[in-house]
């Protein structure tokens, strides 16, 4: 049976349902994604090893080594390099893909804004570590901060099995809706830890992804194509970026419709959110990345204990799924938002801001408290998230302030 | 190598219609190195930011005759490697014929070049991509107002290594930009000028040509940075190479090779080439005759050194 059904706002995945089949493997996160690298099988790979993404580059250096993929494999001298030449690939007219991490995407930052204003699909990986200084090699999700204004689809992975279906959603995503996508998993906790998973078989993947038919090309010799103009006068300037902020916004339903068209073919859901516990619950904790896990945890044994708690995660990050994530927490009496990150100086984590956001635009008027927490690796306690919600009842019981004067640092004085 | 005429009747890869000043050497350069691909080679080209992809892709227009790709300031060669590999993947892959040929050739200023785009050129180089990398030298950051790059000659005025009471100029030497490239022991590295379009086409039909990396180094004055006459933009060419201030040579699978014209086997003072610029005008004034003398002395060192190098003594 081939699954034909006619969609929305992107063609249908060619794969035959019937022939789909799924192995459980246990590995490690940056594994799980070098998997999907290779079923992908891009047409090119330039990268440059960074902590702790390295692992995925090494084993697609075994790949490209055995002829397992016909990847043209760039191994350039800087991760400015690596995008730039990943932009010149992407131009071409090839699938192109990189993966990076911390120092290395803040040295792209020039680049990750030139691959979303020439309207690139480009797949690249982050594998989110703190940002020095201090240098520091563990997970946080300051390197992503650093690219959220950026123009690029975030997906943020809790665990090894999203971090290799987001990386097959988001080929298509990106190629859809003319958009470079980063997926993240959180450095060294999905990255390095070895997890069960289910990889589904290659030509499944390959089927998926489909192939990609460019509408430009560098490569094409009629027509000359100009990549790069110098839009200096008049509105040009503004006009595109106009697009490219109707683009962004129109790539929501388009990565919620590839998730759900992926979710058809594994029979794992993708939302732009995810919920639990949050149908009657008073007290809701907004995070993402690999700690959900933990406050989902939590969220268990308080609910045993006959509390009303709740969690919700953000998994699509950018564009931010606002309507869905105010949806999700609008019965809450209290929210607490827990970024891995800093915004200096802003009145609230990012994704408080993004929170506080939504919140307003949904009419929705309840106490948010801001926490900053796991920076550089730091412990995710159980007992710092049981702190997070024991807080919240005492907000909800007594109001004091719709928002914290400053965000709270969790397991630092 | 085809004749004037026939060059003259060769298409431009780089047509009229551009914002670039009259008597601009990079628009020179570009064309002359074009010329070297061959009429009918397909060709990809990558620029630098800087003057030259300013001037000639003010959108809604471009000056292009072929595919072209701008992406930043640092990274022409990084972007060109990710065409090229491109282009090797999907041939790999059965998407594109492997039959077909294609060159692909990045533009940078001497900026672009000598300075931030130097680790992304190693590296580039070093990888062994099938590309031509093009320096146009103009010893000086003009698009943004003459400051000094590594690329500006000692003695020079820029606006950023300015003449005053204590300091007559840029202090320092340029940088060897070629023997830089010609030690990643590519397959052909060559220094050219504009003022000598045989050697310099000659040059470039051999970049075009080889498999794997190339690199030109093509002196391009720049009237409006050098404070000279735009008309005298070949000739000054020349005289660079004449006086030896800038010798032509190449490098061939690592053989050295000086190209030097026959009328300029006996280098003329270097002073000739300098007083034709405003940016060496205060070398002339008495209190700068001991450093006019260092720089000849440094243009004879470099010189004698390139002939060792090429087996002439």
């Amino acid at each position: 049976m081939t699954d034909t059904t006619p969609t929305a706002v992107v063609g249908a995945a060619a794969v035959d349902l019937s022939a789909v089949e799924q192995r459980t493997i246990a590995s490690t996160g940056n594994l799980f994604v070098a998997e999907a690298f290779r079923q992908i099988d891009p047409d090119a790979v330039c990268a440059y090893p960074i902590t702790p993404q390295t692992t995925i580059v090494e084993e697609f250096a075994k790949f490209v080594a055995n002829g397992r993929v016909h990847t043209e494999y760039v191994t350039v001298e800087s991760e400015h390099s690596a995008m730039s030449a990943t932009i010149g690939a992407s131009a071409a007219g090839g699938r192109a893909f990189t993966v990076t991490s911390s120092q290395g995407l803040a040295l792209m930052w020039e680049e990750l804004h030139i691959a979303s204003g020439l309207r690139l699909p480009i797949v690249m990986i982050n594998a989110n570590r703190a940002i020095s200084a201090p240098i520091n090699i563990h997970g946080d999700h300051s390197d992503v901060m650093g690219a959220r204004d950026s123009g690029w689809i975030i997906l943020m992975a809790e665990n090894a099995q999203e971090a290799y279906d987001n990386t097959i959603i988001a080929t298509r995503v990106a190629e859809a809706a003319r958009l470079p996508v980063m997926p993240t998993l959180d450095g060294f906790i999905t990255t390095h830890s070895i997890a069960r998973g289910q990889v589904a078989d290659d030509a499944t993947v390959k089927a998926f992804v489909g192939e990609y038919v460019p509408d430009d090309s560098l490569l094409r010799s009629t027509s000359p194509v100009m990549v790069g103009a110098f839009a200096n006068l008049g509105p040009t300037y503004m006009k595109v970026k106009k697009a490219e902020r109707d683009a962004i916004d129109a790539s929501l339903p388009i990565i919620g419709e590839v998730g759900a068209q992926w979710a058809s073919v594994i029979g794992r859901d993708y939302g732009h959110v995810e919920s639990y516990g949050v149908d009657d619950a008073d007290l809701v904790v907004v995070i993402m990345g690999s700690a959900a896990g933990n406050v989902r945890a939590v969220v268990r044994r308080l609910r045993e204990q006959g509390q009303r708690v709740g969690v919700v995660k953000v998994r699509t990050y950018r564009p931010f799924p606002a309507a869905d994530l105010a949806a999700a927490v609008s019965g809450a009496r209290a929210i607490a938002v827990l970024d891995r990150a800093e915004s200096f100086g802003a009145p609230a984590g990012p994704l408080a801001l993004d929170t506080l956001a939504a919140l307003y635009g949904a009419g929705i008027q309840v106490p948010v408290r801001s926490y900053l927490y796991g920076l550089g690796g730091a412990d995710v306690r159980l007992d710092l998230v049981e702190q997070v919600y024991a807080d919240l009842a005492d907000v909800a019981d007594d109001g004091d302030g719709l928002l914290n004067p400053t965000p709270r640092y969790l397991g630092i004085r | 190598m085809a004749t004037i005429k026939e060059l003259s009747r060769t298409r431009d890869r780089l047509v009229g219609g551009h914002r670039l000043c009259a008597g601009c050497g990079a628009s020179i350069a570009v064309r002359q190195v074009m010329l070297g691909a061959g009429a009918d080679t397909e060709v990809v080209t990558a620029c630098a930011t800087g003057c030259l992809e300013v001037s000639t892709t003010i959108y809604p227009y471009s000056s292009w005759d072929t595919p072209f790709i701008h992406n930043a300031f640092e990274n022409a060669a990084a972007t060109i490697s990710g065409v090229e590999a491109s282009f090797k993947g999907l041939q790999r892959a059965g998407k594109i014929d492997p039959e077909r040929k294609l060159k692909f050739v990045a533009f940078g200023g001497d900026g672009g070049t000598y300075d931030i785009g130097l680790q992304s050129l190693s590296g580039a180089m070093e990888r062994g991509h099938n590309i031509v990398y093009v320096c146009y030298d103009n010893g000086a950051y003009m698009n943004t107002g003459i400051q000094r790059s590594s690329a500006t000659p000692r003695g020079s005025w820029a606006t950023t290594s300015e003449v005053g009471s204590v300091q007559p100029g840029k202090p320092q030497r340029r940088k060897d930009l070629t023997a830089i490239m010609a030690a990643h022991h590519i397959p052909y590295a060559a220094q050219a000028s504009i003022g000598y379009w045989q050697d310099l086409v000659r040059k470039a039909e051999k970049a075009f040509a080889v498999e794997g990396p190339a690199f030109l180094n093509v002196f391009a004055p720049c009237p409006r940075g050098w404070r000279c006459d735009g008309a005298q933009t070949t000739a000054i060419a020349r005289l660079a190479v004449e006086t030896a201030f800038w010798p032509v040579f190449e490098v061939e699978d690592g053989v050295w090779r000086l190209t030097t014209p026959a009328r300029a086997r006996e280098p003329r003072p270097v002073a000739e080439f300098l007083k034709t610029q405003g940016r060496f005008k205060h070398l002339f004034r008495p209190e700068n005759a001991e450093l006019l003398e260092e720089i000849q002395r440094d243009v004879d060192e470099y010189y004698a050194g390139l002939k060792r190098l090429a087996g002439e003594e």
